[in-house]
């Protein structure tokens, strides 16, 4: 089992569904959603949650600066 | 535990850095300026500078930058942001200057500014977007422009007997005795874009020291999803299988 666990939270009327937080996931853990945002477009969001393991990945490349990552250490 | 369980307020470990505003960006989907733009204020931020930078932006798709990191922004004409950014240095030394420049402006009409200021080793930051297309304009054919990449004024491939080749500013940068650092990154992937931060950071602490040592010069080899006619991780792939041989990433100097 995973050491870490983390979260993802989308602000979802910024996202422009670039879709290269879904790419960038070494783990699967984004998708982008069936619904669009108030401009249109399809939001990244948690697909997969227990997968998640806060190595902020997505953050990093989001070119919106959209996405906050969470970690907990399991003991 | 559950998402809730998670997102508290101490368990947070990445989010946007408050210097970059709640503005939307106006860049396209994917576009490679939004995560330059992530990466400078991050540094401003890490390096307590908000009070201390002074950014010049360019004529380009990067001209509305000053209206989404909240520091001091001067905007210059086409080309012109480095001539700008010596005379802000020379007036207010304790500054932390930079400018913000795309290809068609750094490359193209601003050639003669930016060699000079380099070549005066001006204690200036140059930022270089290179995208090797003009964005903003509708795609047209850059200096930057890889032979035989189709943009919309050279539709059939650039042609070197007619367009000549691709120049890569930042290798004629590395060539003067006042450039002191010369760098080329890109930010398609988590560990390039850390790497690329690293670089924009050891620009910054170059300009900041008291002593006139010399220009620091970053390129970001970057994307145009829109202008090259591909998704945002299409692009991305083209550019690691063709940009990266014209433009190899890598330290060119650094003294």
């Amino acid at each position: 089992m995973a050491k870490f666990k983390g979260a993802v939270e989308v602000n979802k009327d910024r996202c422009k569904g670039c879709n290269l937080c879904v790419v960038a996931c070494p783990l699967k853990v984004l998708e982008l959603s069936k619904q669009v945002n108030a401009k249109g477009y399809r939001y990244a969001q948690m697909a997969n949650e227990d997968a998640c393991i806060g190595c902020a990945s997505c953050g990093i490349v989001c070119p919106d600066g959209c996405i906050s990552v969470y970690k907990v250490t399991l003991n | 535990m559950t998402k809730e369980d998670i997102i508290k307020e101490e368990n947070l470990v990445y989010k946007k850095p408050t210097l970059l505003n709640d503005k939307t960006m106006h860049y396209c989907p994917g576009c490679s300026h939004g995560v330059v733009h992530k990466l400078i204020a991050e540094v401003i931020e890490e390096m307590g500078l908000q009070d201390k930078a002074i950014g010049i932006s360019p004529v380009g798709c990067a001209v509305f930058a000053y209206k989404y990191i909240d520091i001091d922004w001067q905007e210059a004409a086409h080309g012109r942001a480095p001539a700008m950014a010596t005379a802000i240095k020379r007036l207010l030394p304790d500054r932390l200057v930079f400018t913000y420049q795309g290809d068609g402006d750094l490359a193209a009409i601003g050639t003669a500014e930016t060699i000079h200021a380099c070549n005066r080793g001006e204690n200036i930051v140059v930022i270089f977007i290179n995208n090797a297309i003009y964005g903003m304009t509708g795609g047209q054919m850059a200096p930057t422009t890889l032979e035989g990449m189709k943009t919309s004024t050279c539709p059939y491939g650039r042609d070197v007997t007619l367009n000549g080749y691709h120049l890569p500013i930042t290798n004629l940068i590395a060539q003067l005795e006042g450039a002191r650092y010369v760098t080329r990154q890109s930010v398609h992937t988590a560990a390039a874009v850390r790497n690329a931060k690293k670089a924009i950071r050891k620009a910054f602490e170059n300009a900041m020291e008291p002593v006139k040592k010399g220009a620091s010069f970053v390129e970001i080899v970057s994307t145009c999803n829109s202008g090259w006619k591909m998704s945002p991780e299409d692009a991305n792939k083209w550019m690691t299988e063709n940009m990266f041989k014209a433009y190899p990433i890598g330290d060119l100097k650094n003294n």
